[in-house]
């Protein structure tokens, strides 16, 4: 078995047999069973509406409730991808935790890399399966799917695992609750600026959109959570389309190709960054 | 057959402070080093820079031939370190077991029932780090330094939170490993210990090495003391090859001898000396 399959297997069971996942998962069930609950009684107050407006009120209910769901799993899903990372290194290192490791013929990149494919696994999966039962949840209680559901849902698991990959990378620098504080302030900015560029789009004020943009090179998990949250309406046109995009879910960005091409090379840039880091750092 | 540890003029500074400041040192296979010092001595930086935990400012470290911190020199050793903690939720055979993958031993169950019955943990096996005690977990890490039969054993404190049976233990595994032709660096605030089982001492003291040899040699004369029966003389100068000459020259002059002792340091007094605090 290689190294790096060794070490991400170690940190997989780690992940599982932490606290914090019981934490998550109770969370995440009190989640969609509240959501479950909203869906239906919301679903069933717009059928008592009525259909007197041009306006899909199914397509209006469903990508919003559908939006809130993916921002409660992007939140979750960060906050499981920062604990899971925030003291991989320097954190492990004070503790006493890594030496034993890194003393190995393993090798320090393996290591790393080992430790940030079991996050991101766990991440991953967790993210997939929470938004999967959320796309369920909103289509048998409203009928109402996605236009591009895969696509959206793939937008969400790899912006978590861009959130593991910077707090990894922050764990080589900071202690374990400085990283923390750090990522999550990283994560607040990225949303933050994600809305910033929302109203600076609807008020046409440049500097605004630049921000966002700016941001979103920098911080590329919140430009893969727009794109995921623009596909869930992506098809829809007309009135209701135009309505969407003004709602607070759905008035997301499109993202191009281009926006995978740089998630690829920035997870690339953020790993040989960490390796040569950890590379050097004392022990 | 190259040293199991060999230092050249190995130098690490933090800043402006000097942890090592050009250490020469060279550790025979099977031989059991002891490394005293004070705290701050440069003893864990230099078990650090052999285990490639952390770099040298200059100089070279080689481990069984190989530089310190390559892969080879990585898998010729096994290393407890003083302040160390192991996975809380990992079972002792789980932990070994983890260590046989890291370290790519073929050993399976049977190296990891040896190790633990080498450390009188075999009734632990399935116990979880979390349920042990400090002794104990100490006694897991050197059953986990030792997975996959390292050349070169770096122990930093491997007996602070033993009592005194956990310490035998840990003397006679020692006096075993060296047996076994596998060289020990032992790192010890614990003179005794290191006195009891180590073939040779070095003392460091501010980054450099101010004394080393066997306890013997490090252990000075301190005279002869005679017990006669005008009470006890004392010889501050003599040897032990002297006493036959002053005991005849006593009698000759009269004088009634009841006993001789020879009186020599201990390698605490011998630390002590080395380190100025004497």
């Amino acid at each position: 078995m290689s190294s790096a399959l060794i070490v991400a297997r170690y940190a997989l069971r780690e992940a599982v047999r932490r606290r914090v996942i019981l934490v998550v998962v109770f969370l995440t069930v009190c989640f969609l069973a509240l959501y479950a609950l909203g869906c239906a009684v919301t679903f069933h107050e717009v059928d008592a509406l009525g259909d007197g407006s041009q306006i899909d009120q199914r397509v209006l209910t469903g990508s919003t409730l559908l939006g809130l769901a993916m921002f409660t799993t992007l939140f979750l899903g960060a906050v499981l991808a920062v604990f899971l990372t925030l003291g991989a290194v320097r954190g492990d290192a004070e503790r006493g935790l890594l030496q034993p490791l890194v003393v190995r013929p393993v090798g320090r990149t393996s290591l790393l890399l080992g430790r940030f494919a079991g996050a991101a696994a766990v991440c991953a999966l967790y993210v997939a399966v929470m938004y999967s039962a959320a796309v369920l949840i909103t289509g048998i209680s409203g009928d109402w799917w996605p236009d591009r559901g895969v696509g959206a849902g793939i937008g969400l698991v790899v912006a978590v695992v861009v959130i593991a990959a910077i707090s990894l990378l922050g764990s080589i620098f900071l202690s374990s609750t400085a990283n923390g504080i750090a990522v999550f302030m990283l994560f607040g900015a990225g949303l933050a600026a994600g809305l910033l560029g929302q109203i600076g789009d609807a008020l046409a004020v440049q500097t605004l959109q630049d921000v966002a943009k700016v941001s979103s090179w920098l911080l590329p998990f919140e430009a893969l959570y727009q794109a995921g949250l623009h596909g869930l309406t992506a098809d829809t046109s007309g009135i209701t389309g135009v309505i969407v995009q003004l709602g607070p879910f759905g008035g997301a960005q499109e993202a191009g190709s281009g926006l995978w091409v740089w998630t690829v090379v920035y997870l690339a840039l953020v790993g040989a960054g960490a390796r040569a880091a950890f590379a050097r750092r004392d022990l | 057959m190259p040293a199991a540890l060999r230092c050249d003029s190995l130098a690490k500074r933090y800043g402006a402070t000097v942890a090592l400041g050009g250490v020469d040192l060279e550790v025979a296979p099977g031989e059991l080093l002891g490394l005293l010092g004070p705290n701050g001595a440069g003893k864990s930086t230099l078990t650090k820079i052999a285990c490639g935990l952390v770099r040298a400012t200059d100089g070279r470290a080689e481990v069984e031939g190989a530089p310190a911190g390559s892969a080879e020199a990585r898998a010729a050793i096994g290393y407890l370190a003083e302040l160390f903690r192991f996975p809380d939720w990992l079972t002792a055979d789980e932990l070994l077991a983890l260590h046989q993958d890291l370290s790519g031993s073929e050993g399976g169950p049977n190296e990891r029932s040896e190790l633990l019955e080498l450390v009188g943990l075999a009734d632990a096996r399935d116990t979880k780090v979390a349920a042990m005690s400090k002794g104990m977990q100490q006694r897991l890490g050197i059953a986990q330094a030792l997975v996959g039969s390292p050349r070169l054993l770096m122990l930093d404190e491997p007996t602070s939170a033993l009592d005194p049976v956990g310490r035998r233990v840990v003397r006679d595994l020692l006096r075993e490993l060296r047996e076994r032709g596998i060289a020990v660096v032992l790192s010890s605030h614990l003179l005794s210990e290191v006195e009891l089982v180590c073939d040779r001492v070095a003392i460091l003291l501010g980054g450099r090495i101010v004394a080393q040899g066997t306890p013997d040699e490090l252990a000075q004369p301190r005279g002869v003391e005679v017990e006669t029966g005008e009470g006890v003389r004392s010889f501050p100068e003599a040897t032990r090859d002297q006493v036959p000459a002053i005991v005849a020259e006593l009698v000759q002059s009269g004088e009634r001898v009841y006993g001789v002792r020879i009186l020599g340091s201990t390698l605490e007094d011998a630390y002590l000396e080395a380190v100025g605090a004497a």
